[in-house]
């Protein structure tokens, strides 16, 4: 059976190999991001109905909880990769933390930019140094400073070595951010989605959610193996393949 | 569902500056980073056809 031989595996860990199978993977998961994108928009605008408390401004959550779980999902991915590379040395799984961390980057802010928006009519506020919002804020300077520090280094090898070693000494700040809301008063509400109970909101406004971080997780995958592909391309420059493959795709 | 008609849409009950800020934003930023993306890897593949112009040419080692 092929799925079980060692070296059907290996081969996906070599750039080389890689390189064309991510570019396969790539159209699939951006139909998959597009369709959910457009059911969950659907959802989220036209199915779910109007909360009784605070109308319409709720529909805010339908991105904000998505982006929010992927920017520590992403982050748990990323080290993940980072200590998968440290204890391996295999370079293409520092290739694949590195192009996940802009997005995990990115989602991060979106969460704190549409829970400012959400903050302000539900709150009175845009912004409160509370527990939740404090340790995503720094969750945000922690994959700034990943980013900043493979950049700060010529050497991908040691590059890879010293911004992983940050990435994982930084995950505690997960943990922090998920319980944050119990460990602390927080403005910050509990969460309405925990893995040991039934959400405690309606049906519909539970599957817009799920629906929507679909979207986003299908959107992460396509992007991280877009951005990949073209580390493995800079990284490999001069491998003869590479410059072989440039001269056919002209 | 949930609109009489597509100004009320708009409207948001009142919310249409904090809800299209979220959407909005949030699919701006979904676009720019593709659209980096896109623009990385032609500049990435014009410098791979520079290299191998000069490898074909000269083939002397170089940094670039």
């Amino acid at each position: 059976m092929q799925l079980f031989s060692k070296a059907f595996w290996l081969q996906f860990s070599s750039p080389k190999a890689f390189y064309p199978f991510a570019g396969k993977l790539i159209p699939w998961f951006t139909a998959l991001a597009a369709v959910f994108a457009v059911v969950g928009l659907y959802l989220s605008f036209f199915v779910a109905p109007t909360d009784y408390q605070q109308g319409e401004s709720y529909r805010i959550m339908f991105i904000h909880v998505p982006a929010a779980w992927m920017s520590m999902f992403i982050y748990l991915v990323m080290c993940i990769y980072a200590g998968l590379g440290l204890v391996l040395n295999t370079r293409l799984s520092n290739m694949m933390a590195a192009a996940l961390a802009p997005t995990g980057a990115m989602f991060t802010f979106l969460a704190l930019w549409t829970g400012a928006l959400w903050g302000k009519p539900t709150w009175g506020t845009y912004w409160v140094w509370d527990a939740r919002l404090t340790s995503e804020l720094i969750l945000l300077f922690l994959y700034f400073g990943y980013i900043a520090l493979q950049a700060a280094i010529d050497d991908p090898q040691r590059a890879a070595r010293a911004s992983g070693l940050l990435a994982i000494v930084g995950v505690i700040n997960i943990p922090i951010i998920y319980f944050s809301v119990q460990w602390w008063n927080t403005l910050h509400q509990g969460a309405s989605v925990t893995v040991t109970q039934a959400p405690t909101m309606a049906a519909t406004m539970f599957a817009a959610m799920i629906v929507m971080t679909l979207a986003f997780w299908m959107y992460t995958i396509a992007v991280a193996l877009v951005r990949v592909r073209q580390l493995i391309l800079e990284r490999e420059r001069h491998a003869a393949w590479v410059l072989e493959l440039a001269e056919a795709e002209k | 569902m949930n609109w009489g008609s597509f100004a009320d849409f708009l409207a948001m009950g009142g919310y249409a500056f904090y809800v299209w800020g979220s959407y909005g934003v949030t699919a701006l930023f979904l676009l720019i980073e593709v659209v980096l993306l896109m623009k990385r890897r032609r500049t990435l593949m014009q410098r791979l056809l520079r290299l191998a112009r000069i490898n074909r040419e000269g083939g002397y080692e170089s940094k670039t």
